[in-house]
């Protein structure tokens, strides 16, 4: 190699060298330079670790010890998929990062229209970070989904991404694009197998209309023993209203990184989630949120509950040009720690260059409250029931924001499952 | 019956009460009187069980159960209901559903079946009527957005729910004015019964005007230093502590 002398490889770059070398060689001449490029933009950086700032408290090279090969064309029953459960949805099924339309149901919905693809999205949606690049350089296939201009799509949407097999590793690439003025509801499913050891780079390339109004449920609940990285890039327009929210439960280690850009004004950006997690779970949310226009409104509250030994990770970087005057930014970070092990890295940024904007940020860590749980317990309410409770009520909150009864429903019945509290029911 | 016999207890390695003997029988109310830091609250908690208050010394038996055997939520199931001075506010957590979950739970642990919803609804409609709680009150998280009136008002109605044998009212007079002060007195009366003891414990005298009590107890510096009945209220309305923490203090 000619590459400038570097830290030695390790296992899984040189595992990824050779699946590289292997799909190169079968990648057509159309899409040749473009995988090329993107390797060579990965390479340049290798696998993330603690030393790259963006990385500092995921360090993927050491915790990565392997890349898996990557996951065949397979067809896993239909009845393996979750995705939202009972709720009846158009559902769109990616299976090993390529477009698996016997278990979807997404034909013939007016105004929206699904397509197979090569998996290749803009160079602008890697958005230079070297796993998104990753993503590109072995990308296995993906698909497109469009909603058309003015289309109210009255079924959620349903996409279920789902890795079959063990030991294998997936990377899609999907591009949305949603109309002007149009109007839908995505609930996104990320899993596999229970206790499947894989590996799942998705990329995302989002483009939302001006005036358009939607609202994007993400579900990771990959097997406990999955790496899981999502890579989205959303680019907004003027007046629309963009909602996203991530449901973090599944993964030994998870990232979501968010790179979401303000193209047009008077638009808000609400970006929500919360991250459930245990036993030595790592969960990372990063976020770059870029005002470049002047009028809009970003809001980012994530909240986590973190028990065992696991670790939450929270980055949040909100940049404010120097034209973007009238920005209101609002960031909240709330954690609750359920043991002494458990562990919340909290990074709210805010880099501002115009001056007449309003933006705040703040963190709150904490364990359960000693003086609730007495109250609850005074009232007969045994002490691990009340734990869950509180728990509970700590998340309750962060989804009274959905409007969509449904949504809550299914977030509700993840979150009490999670707990093992599925009697309880908050009326 | 509870007795209480020679109770010290101590919260942070600061001892706070001192050595309390009081029984009160089943159908008597009971006053706890007391300046500011004499362990009033201290008391209330120590009998609810709460765990920073450690009982250094004597025992509390109710209904011949020692104390020192139950956790808080035992403590409910057997009886006893702490009306709090400071309610707590609790988002997330819907008032029906705590209710709920607050009732069932003792009627478990003491071997009934669960209530069913709509005698559950029933029941508090009626009891939410007579405390002037509104529908619109319990729709919303527990006691988030309640007034100070409200708040105790609420506790009242889950006292009335839970139906205890053993109440401790801690200071449910202060931030109440004159109209909720007898909304709440009136409710706290109509749960008086032969089978039931309260202790009131106040800082003022203007509560056992609405509640009358049977006997009256001073409590100074972590103990009680005088015992009388409903009249003593009304001395120390005139002359202030000043007497018996004079007493303590020589």
């Amino acid at each position: 190699m000619n590459a400038p002398a570097k830290i030695q490889e390790t296992k899984a770059e040189q595992s990824l060298n050779a699946q590289f070398d292997e799909v190169f060689a079968q990648t057509t001449q159309e899409y040749a330079n473009q995988r090329k490029q993107a390797w060579d933009a990965f390479k340049a950086k290798g696998i993330p670790h603690r030393r790259v700032e963006e990385w500092h408290y995921t360090d993927l090279r050491t915790k990565m010890n392997d890349a898996f090969a990557l996951a065949s064309t397979t067809a896993p029953k239909a009845d393996a998929l979750k995705g939202a459960g009972d709720m009846k949805t158009c559902r769109i099924a990616i299976v090993n990062g390529r477009y698996a339309p016997e278990l979807s149901s997404d034909q013939d919905v007016a105004g929206l229209s699904v397509a197979q693809t090569s998996g290749f999205l803009s160079a602008q949606a890697s958005a230079d970070d070297a796993m998104a690049h990753l993503n590109q350089a072995l990308v296995q296939g993906g698909i497109s989904i469009k909603i058309a201009e003015g289309a109210k799509i009255e079924l959620p949407i349903e996409i279920v991404r789902y890795t079959d097999g063990s030991e294998v590793s997936s990377y899609a690439g999907t591009c949305v694009e949603i109309g002007a003025g149009a109007k839908a509801l995505i609930i996104e499913s990320f899993e596999g197998e229970a206790d499947a050891a894989y590996q799942s780079n998705a990329l995302t390339e989002v483009k939302v209309g001006d005036r358009a109004d939607v609202h994007w449920l993400k579900l990771q609940v990959e097997s406990t023993k999955a790496l899981h990285i999502e890579t989205l890039s959303i680019d907004l327009g003027a007046e629309t209203n963009f909602r996203h929210f991530i449901y973090n439960e599944g993964a030994s280690l998870s990232r979501t990184q968010l790179f979401l850009e303000f193209k047009g004004e008077g638009t808000h950006a609400g970006l929500r989630g919360m991250s459930l997690l245990k036993d030595s779970q790592h969960a990372d949310i990063t976020l770059f949120v870029k005002h470049a226009v002047p009028g809009c409104e970003s809001r980012e509250y994530y909240r986590s509950v973190v028990d065992d030994k696991a670790r939450a990770v929270f980055q949040g970087k909100i940049i404010v040009e120097q034209a973007a005057q009238k920005t209101d930014g609002q960031m909240m970070i709330k954690t609750l720690l359920l043991s002494d092990a458990a562990e919340i890295n909290a990074k709210p940024e805010l880099e501002i260059f115009a001056d007449d904007v309003l933006c705040a940020h703040g963190s709150t860590t904490g364990d359960i409250d000693e003086d609730l749980l007495f109250y609850l317990m005074a009232r007969g309410i045994p002490e691990a029931q009340a734990r869950k409770i509180l728990v509970l009520a700590f998340l309750s909150e962060a989804i009274e924001e959905f409007k969509e009864e449904q949504c809550v429903e299914l977030l509700e019945t993840m979150i009490r499952s999670w707990l093992h509290a599925d009697d309880m029911v908050n009326e | 019956m509870l007795e209480i016999k020679n109770l010290h207890a101590e919260v942070d390695g600061n001892e706070i009460l001192r050595g309390i003997d009081l029984t009160v029988r089943p159908g008597e109310v009971h006053a706890i009187m007391g300046p500011n830091g004499s362990g009033k609250s201290t008391l209330s908690y120590v009998l609810a069980g709460k765990e920073e208050y450690e009982v250094t010394e004597g025992s509390v038996f109710y209904n011949g159960v020692d104390w020192a055997e139950l956790g808080a939520h035992e403590r409910a199931a057997a009886g006893m209901f702490l009306a709090f001075q400071y309610p707590i506010e609790i988002p997330g957590v819907a008032t029906m559903t705590f209710l709920k979950t607050a009732l069932n739970a003792q009627r478990k642990a003491r071997g009934e079946d669960e209530i069913s919803t709509p005698d559950f609804m029933k029941l508090v409609r009626e009891k939410s009527r007579e405390l002037k709680v509104t529908p619109d009150m319990l729709k919303r998280p527990l006691n988030v957005g309640f007034s100070g009136g409200e708040k105790k008002r609420a506790e009242i109605l889950q006292m009335s729910l839970l139906e205890p044998t053993l109440c401790v009212l801690d200071e449910t007079d202060s931030g109440l004015d004159i109209d909720a002060l007898r909304v709440v007195s009136d409710g706290v009366n109509q749960l008086r019964s032969p089978e039931r003891s309260m202790i009131v414990i106040t800082h003022y005298q203007r509560l056992l005007d609405h509640i009358i009590p049977d006997v009256v107890h001073v409590l100074s510096k972590g103990k009680i230093v005088k015992t009388g009945g409903k009249e003593l209220a009304l001395d120390l309305e005139k002359n202030g502590y000043a007497d018996y923490v004079d007493e303590e203090a020589a």
